[in-house]
């Protein structure tokens, strides 16, 4: 196992070198640069401060030079310099970042779990009831629903309309004079829309999938041997069908990360969270090149160590699979 | 092919059709294709006239859906933004299956080294965080319509590709394949005359719910400011006035949204119609 667990780490550079090599291409061969963006408008910038700053930034050098250069920096984990005004290091910047975005798509798994598992599980032993129906309606509504539009309605609904929740940020203005049972409700009335509408999109997929990952386990010969011998259908269904109906969920838990980091740009815009997301927008919008490419391979990262995740879980949960 | 496919595609049709809920997403589609391409039936109201005396009216009888911050109508806006949702949603998944079918024929085919680089190549793609990536891109190329539809459709091919790989490599060991080989069919004709038509049933299934994730994203983007780009309308556009107007004009942000909402879960129902009509074993799963 731990063999395994090493030559996959071993796999996942050449890997994150592929995908910064594309990156870095895509990204600089794009026109506008952080130099154009930041002088263009200024009439007083003459060409050779133009030069000036593109030779400071490292960007006179040919791309290959620059592309090796930084992957060298990379090998020493040196992220390099924000090209932004406060100069900070990129991973400085990513760092402060990470634990709300992380934080924030934690949550918003845990409460999948804790609605996906119990509906995909009850539908798929009541199929065709009442239940049935209606959850699968709801779940394709689920699918279907753009996230920043149910952050829409809801904003509207408890924010505008009740007044029951703050609607950006994480904390309220008036934050630090909150005694501590004060502090808490404040975090938390602040996370709950953010992490219900994170969860929303999910919990159709989770749901769906539990649903027929049930059905198809239900189908199973030691289900039937379970229900032979006698054992109570409370046992079959929790003890002997939903214990391996479980088992393909680790997968896709591995495989959704790149959707969570996507989906986190949109909903830390709209509640305006100081979030990775809200980074890479930023980033984007001022062509701050170290930083959009810190956080490309951050998020590259995250996925490749969901994925080994995924498949170690997997590996340990089911004895059928070998990794060797 | 040959004789046979006719009655094979009416008995599809057949059963597509007593799909109540499949049916349904269909006919969704259908008209919302015929309000896009012909907006007269709906309105007669320019989607960009400026009416300051009336900004942010509230839905009345003459503006069904009231007016934004402009004092344009919502509704015209809304028609015109669904065809440009429905376009990008096209053209981006074209793109996409195109190259999937591309890649997943040729490394399903010729195997080996070939499927293992290319492979690799769709492993990479799929660990990006493909909305960092879109987000980057559409950044530095500038907001069109046509950069959205090629890095919505650069961005989203790595699924048709393993779909399309999955089936060609079961469908070339079988038997009319051989056969097709015995009478001196060449590489190309077999690919494209006997295993291209065979894999196309879940190409199809896959582009319908390709659609809607493509309109998804393209509304996710012009939401964020950097989709379409107004005066030209979007339903993900028209939301990010919704969204700067949230205290005083919900109708900005209820009817968009819905409209996003109605036109992706039809190309579901759709797609997953077609996905028990093509394949009957696979149904209730």
């Amino acid at each position: 196992m731990l063999r395994y667990i090493a030559r996959r780490l071993v796999l996942t550079v050449p890997l994150l070198i592929g995908i910064s090599l594309i990156s870095f291409l895509v990204i600089h061969a794009a026109p506008g640069g952080p130099v154009e963006m930041a002088t263009d408008l200024n009439p007083k910038v003459t060409a050779e401060a133009r030069e000036r700053l593109r030779a400071y930034y490292g960007l006179d050098q040919p791309i290959h030079v620059q592309y090796v250069r930084w992957l060298g920096r990379m090998a020493t984990l040196d992220f390099g310099q924000s090209f932004s005004r406060d100069g900070k290091q990129v991973s400085e910047k990513i760092g402060e970042r990470i634990p709300v975005t992380l934080a924030i798509n934690v949550l918003s798994m845990l409460l999948i779990f804790l609605v996906a598992i119990p509906i995909g599980v009850y539908s798929a032993v009541r199929k065709d009831s009442w239940f049935d129906r209606i959850s699968t309606v709801v779940v394709f509504t689920g699918f279907a629903v753009p996230t920043f539009w149910l952050a829409l309605l809801l904003m509207i609904l408890f924010g505008v309309k009740l007044g029951w929740l703050p609607i950006s940020g994480l904390v309220s203005l008036e934050y630090d004079s909150l005694g501590l049972a004060g502090k808490i409700w404040d975090r938390t009335s602040h996370l709950l829309l953010p992490v219900f509408v994170s969860a929303f999109g999910g919990l159709a997929g989770f749901s769906r999938y539990m649903r027929s990952n049930m059905l198809e386990v239900i189908r199973q010969d030691y289900i039937a041997t379970a229900r032979a011998k006698g054992l109570p259908e409370r046992k079959v269904v929790f003890r002997h069908a939903m214990r391996n109906a479980l088992l393909p969920f680790i997968t896709i838990l591995g495989l959704s990360v790149p959707g969570l980091l996507g989906g986190s740009v949109i909903f830390e815009s709209i509640f305006a969270i100081p979030g990775l997301g809200q980074l890479f927008y930023q980033s984007v919008m001022s062509r701050d090149y170290p930083l959009i490419m810190g956080a490309l391979v951050i998020g590259a990262f995250l996925t490749l160590i969901g994925n080994l995740l995924a498949d170690v879980g997997y590996a340990l949960a089911d004895p059928r699979i070998r990794t060797e | 092919m040959g004789a046979g496919t006719s009655s094979i595609f009416r008995d599809f049709l057949r059963r597509l059709f007593r799909n109540r809920l499949a049916a349904g997403g269909g006919i969704v589609i259908a008209l919302l294709f015929v309000v896009a391409a012909v907006p007269s039936l709906v309105t007669d109201r320019d989607p960009n006239r400026i009416d300051i005396l009336r900004i942010l009216a509230p839905p009345s009888a003459e503006h069904p859906l009231g007016t934004d911050e402009l004092g344009r109508d919502v509704l015209s806006r809304m028609v015109h933004g669904g065809r440009i949702s429905l376009e990008v949603g096209f053209v981006a998944t074209g793109i996409a299956t195109a190259i999937g079918l591309v890649v997943g024929l040729i490394a399903g085919f010729y195997g080996r080294w070939v499927d293992g680089v290319l492979m690799r190549f769709v492993d990479i793609m799929l660990c990006f965080p493909s909305f960092f990536l879109i987000l980057a891109v559409i950044a530095f190329l500038g907001p069109s319509i046509i950069n959205i539809m090629v890095v919505i459709g650069l961005t989203h091919w790595m699924g048709a590709a393993r779909l399309i790989r999955a089936e060609t490599l079961s469908l070339k060991e079988r038997d009319f394949v051989a056969a097709a080989r015995a009478q001196g069919a060449g590489n190309l004709r077999i690919i494209f005359r006997h295993i291209l038509p065979n894999a196309l049933a879940p190409v199809l299934v896959w582009a319908t719910l390709g659609v809607a994730g493509a309109i998804l994203v393209e509304s996710s983007l012009s939401f964020l400011g950097i989709g379409v780009q107004p005066p030209t309308p979007s339903w993900g556009n028209i939301l990010t006035a919704g969204k700067d107007n949230i205290e005083f004009a919900w109708w900005l942000s209820v009817y968009p949204g819905l409209a996003i909402l109605v036109t992706v879960l039809g190309y579901y129902l759709l797609g997953e119609g077609i996905q028990d009509a093509a394949d009957p074993r696979l149904k209730g799963r």
